[in-house]
Parts: structure tokens; C-alpha cells; sequence
């Protein structure tokens, strides 16, 4: 490694860590979002696996793939008894169900003394070495890409644009609702893991509704026609704070102006472009 | 008479008191265009939504192909040939014309998800098939110049027939259109006439809701008629035009009138 990249590492590591991490979770709502399903459980499933994750390594010392997978495992098996009974309404259940869970699980974390209470785990780690963030972004990503350009985007589509329609054509809509979840609790689960063994700190607070909404706003800023949209949304999302450094306690009402802004004028966000469903 | 297609037996279906659907019984035969006429409200619609499986029945059974189908999801009722349209067009608006059709294919690709994730051999394959079966279908409803453009920029008539091709992929057995002239031209129901024709011509069996009586007339080979979701008469068209009853409840009293001077002419 070239010393000028080492220096910019040190310096900026653990930002641009976060950007794939944050990558990962706008792919995690691309999941949902898709089908025109509206979770806001992502910040619960992340939290999820952010603990499942410290908890195997610290304590019991898995090696980082199998704490990979299993920080994926836990969150789906939460999402499939959320989404047994929620996913048969329409509407908005599955995200008020989703934001009854979080709030559920940040307050289990807080009186679990186990993992840290209200203080939070500390000391995990730092096995997420960038190129194993990055090199996960890659495959899942192009993994949705492919998807979204094949049958399995065309019913994605059909559902989020009409559920009877699409019933009425032979897709069954509730596995593709139920598999989905599972998927998308699987990535946050995933980049839950990833960001405790950067940040080597997690907290009972970092995983409640302020982030669930964060992973909302990365998906609508992007759009969600490709996969690339919530990449870019979270990227630009993330990147925004440091930038505007300067403006102080007004940067995240920048962020909030640019949300407005692009809900009015961009409501397909900014990468609202249509991808072809055929391939 | 050949064993029914579809059979329909003592169905009921009820909305908050409301009887939707009463105590209805009635067969397809295959190879048959069967129309369900009736006034509006007469249950012409929730019948429709009973067989294809968007809506349960109170009480009843559905039986398509010497299957009981009542307690199948639709999805797998599509599966085993069941066909549909909706009265109110129900296009994927965001789809190009091709992707409708192709999304109407669904139910006959059978790669599994990670295959055609990967895409491999399997599944590259099955989807050109699929592409070449819509391109057949469009072909054949005439929309193979437009198949680029989306759904929803299509003109009406045009967006009628696209939503049968996409009924036509799911490879149906039988085929339940609801209104499929409703607000088309002279010159574009006389096309969707030949088109149906056609269609029976191949074998399929066709069940179709339709208010247009010369278009229902000139096609069907047995009509079923309903009023507040029972049936009031059954039979061929040159039965059906002539049956008291029906003439009170749905064609009115200058059809009468029509229907007498015939008689006595």
C-alpha cells in the first residue's frame, strides 16, 4: 500500500467504511421498497445482527465468515415472525408492525446486561477490512441487478404496481413479499455485522427510528426503478455530513431540505430511470 | 355432453350483508364461449373473481378441469389454466408492452430464483423462449410494432388487447374476460371479435361478462344470464333472446318490442 493511501485511510477508514455499509443497507430497503412494500424494521435487523455479530466474536470467538452468516440468519428468522401476520395486509401494517419491533428490540438491548445494557458493547474487533465490505456491495449488488432484469424484476414490478393483477397472472405474491423481507432483513443483518467490527462499538440507541427512517431516505433519494438508486442515495446521504462540516448543527436540516426537494421535484428519485425488465 | 371444464356449484358469496352471489350453479362445457350477462350489480364481476380465486366464497365449491378449486390460492388456479382480464384494465403501466406479456409468462418458468440470479444456461434459455412466445402473442393481438413502448401509452383498444395477450401467456384452459369490448370502437370490437373467434377456433374455451348484446349474440354458444346475483335463465342465444324473463330483467322493453315483431315477422 502506497503511504499516501495508508495516510488517507487512517484519516477517512472508517467514513468510507461507512459508505459501503450504509451501500449495503439502501440495498436492504431496494428489497422491500421494490414490491411497494414499506419496512421500517431495517435499523431493528441491522441492531440484530450488529449484536448477534459481537456477541460470536467476542465472546465466543466464531471465525468472521460463520459470524458473517449468522448475523444474516438471526434477522431473517425475526423478520419471518413478523411477517407471517403482517404480510397478508395491505398498507401500512408491516411498517407500523416494523417500528413496534424496533422499539421492542432497542429496549430488550438496554436491560440485557449481557451485551452491554445501556452502555453499549464495546471492544469488538475490527475484522471488516474494506475490501470485504466493498467485495460484498459488488455481489449483492450486481445480484439485484440481474434480478431486477429478469422474471424475478417483472414480478417485483407487477406487485408493487398492482397485487390483484399480478395474483390474477399466477405470481404468487405473498412468497415474493415473505422472501423478500427475508432477504432485506438479511442484508441489514449483514451490514450490522460489518459496521461493529469497524466501529467496534455498538449501542442500544444506534439501532431505533431515526436510523430506520435514514435507511428510508437513502432508497427514496436514490429511487428504487434500479438498485443503483439506494447506492447512490446512500452514498450521497453519507457523504453529505462530512461535507458540510462547516454549517455545524445545521447539516442535517440540509439533509432533511434535500429530501423535501427531491420528493417534490424527483419523486422517482434521482436515478428514476427505467431499467429494462427483459434479459 | 362432454365432462364440464369448469363447474360451478351452489356458489354464494356475501359483502356485509349484502348477497353478492347466491346459490349459483352453472357448467362451462370446453371448447365453448360461454357469456354471463346480467344488469349491473347483478354479480357478473365477484363471480368472476370467486373463479379465478381473488375472492373466497361463503359457501359452495368451484370446480375447474375435475379439480376442486375452491381452496386454491390464484396463483395456483393461474397455474392449472385458469386465464383472466379485469373490466377495469389492470396493465403494469410502468412495463413496456413486451415485459407485460412476458410478466403474464411468469407462471411457466420454472428456474429456480438463484439460476436465473446467476443466470445460467437454464434460465437464459427459458427466457428467450419466454421472449419468443410474447413476441408470438403480440403478433397475434397485432401489437408487435408497439411492444417497446410502455403499457400505459398505448390507446385504449390497444391496452384491451395487450391485457388478453398477457392472459393468453399464462398458456390458459380457459379464458374469463370481463367486458373485454367495453368502450371499444365498432371497428375495434369487430376486431376483437375475430380475435375471439380465432382463439376458439385453437380450442380455448373462453367465459366472458359482456353488455354489448350484437357482439354477445353473434359469439357465444350458450349464455347464462344473472340478476341480483342469481340465475334467472340459461341457454343459447336464439333461447335467451326470446326468454321472458330476461327481457324484463336486462334487455328492456324496445327489445321486446324488437324481439315480438321477429316473432311475429
Amino acid at each position: 500500500m502506497p503511504p499516501w493511501l495508508d495516510d488517507f485511510l487512517y484519516a477517512y477508514g472508517s467514513f468510507i467504511y461507512g459508505l459501503g455499509v450504509n451501500a449495503i443497507l439502501g440495498l436492504s430497503m431496494y428489497a422491500v421498497l421494490a414490491l411497494g412494500q414499506l419496512s421500517l424494521g431495517q435499523a431493528a435487523f441491522m441492531g440484530i445482527g450488529a449484536y448477534t455479530s459481537a456477541v460470536l466474536t467476542v465472546r465466543f470467538g466464531v471465525p468472521f465468515p460463520l459470524v458473517l452468516c449468522a448475523a444474516m440468519t438471526t434477522p431473517m428468522v425475526a423478520a419471518a415472525l413478523i411477517g407471517v401476520p403482517t404480510l397478508r395486509l395491505t398498507g401500512v401494517y408491516l411498517a407500523m408492525a416494523t417500528i413496534g419491533f424496533g422499539e421492542v428490540m432497542r429496549i430488550l438491548y438496554i436491560n440485557t446486561d449481557y451485551i452491554g445494557g445501556a452502555l453499549g458493547f464495546s471492544g469488538i474487533p475490527q475484522k471488516a477490512q474494506g475490501w470485504i465490505i466493498y467485495g460484498l456491495l459488488a455481489v449483492i449488488l450486481l445480484g439485484f441487478i440481474s434480478a431486477t432484469r429478469s422474471k424475478l424484476g417483472r414480478a417485483f414490478e407487477a406487485i408493487r404496481e398492482d397485487e390483484d393483477a399480478a395474483r390474477a397472472i399466477g405470481i404468487h405474491v405473498a412468497a415474493y413479499k415473505f422472501t423478500t423481507l427475508l432477504i432485506s432483513a438479511a442484508l441489514a443483518g449483514l451490514a450490522g455485522a460489518l459496521n461493529a467490527h469497524f466501529s467496534s462499538f455498538i449501542g442500544p440507541n444506534e439501532y431505533g427510528f431515526d436510523t430506520a427512517v435514514t435507511i428510508l431516505s437513502f432508497a427514496i433519494l436514490g429511487g428504487v426503478t434500479t438498485p443503483l438508486g439506494p447506492v447512490l442515495g446512500a452514498f450521497v446521504l453519507s457523504a453529505l455530513p462530512e461535507l458540510l462540516r462547516p454549517l455545524h448543527d445545521f447539516r442535517l436540516v440540509f439533509n432533511g431540505l434535500i429530501i423535501v426537494l427531491v420528493v417534490i421535484f424527483l419523486p422517482r428519485g434521482i436515478l428514476g430511470f427505467r431499467v429494462r425488465r427483459v434479459g | 355432453m362432454s365432462e364440464p371444464l369448469l363447474e360451478v356449484a351452489r356458489i354464494t358469496c356475501r359483502f356485509a350483508g349484502l348477497v353478492a352471489v347466491d346459490d349459483l350453479s352453472f357448467v362451462v362445457a370446453p371448447g365453448s364461449v360461454h357469456a354471463l350477462i346480467g344488469p349491473n350489480g347483478a354479480g357478473k364481476t365477484t363471480l368472476f373473481n370467486l373463479i379465478s380465486g381473488l375472492q373466497r366464497p361463503n359457501q359452495g365449491s368451484i370446480r375447474f378441469r375435475d379439480r376442486d378449486i375452491t381452496a386454491l390460492r390464484p396463483y395456483a388456479r393461474v397455474a392449472l389454466g385458469l386465464g383472466r382480464t379485469f373490466q377495469n384494465l389492470r396493465l403494469f403501466g410502468e412495463m413496456t408492452v413486451l415485459e407485460n406479456v412476458l410478466a403474464g409468462r411468469h407462471v411457466r418458468l420454472g428456474v429456480s430464483w438463484p439460476a436465473t440470479v446467476l443466470r445460467l444456461g437454464a434460465a437464459r434459455s427459458e427466457e428467450w423462449a419466454a421472449i419468443e412466445r410474447a413476441r408470438e402473442l403480440l403478433r397475434f393481438v397485432k401489437l408487435e410494432d408497439q411492444q417497446e413502448q410502455l403499457a400505459s401509452s398505448l390507446a385504449y383498444g390497444d391496452q384491451r388487447r395487450l391485457e388478453i395477450a398477457r392472459a393468453l401467456a399464462t398458456d390458459p384452459k380457459l379464458l374469463l374476460l370481463d367486458e373485454p369490448a367495453a368502450g371499444m370502437n365498432p371497428t375495434e370490437t369487430a376486431a376483437l371479435a375475430a380475435l375471439l373467434q380465432s382463439l376458439r377456433g385453437g380450442g380455448l374455451t373462453i367465459l366472458l361478462i359482456e353488455h354489448d348484446m350484437n357482439f354477445v349474440m353473434g359469439l357465444c354458444d350458450r349464455l347464462t344470464v344473472l340478476n341480483f346475483g342469481r340465475k334467472i335463465a340459461e341457454g343459447t342465444p336464439s333461447e335467451i333472446r326470446v326468454h321472458p324473463a330476461v327481457i324484463e330483467a336486462y334487455l328492456g322493453g324496445s327489445y321486446r318490442a324488437q324481439a315480438q315483431a321477429e316473432g311475429a315477422a
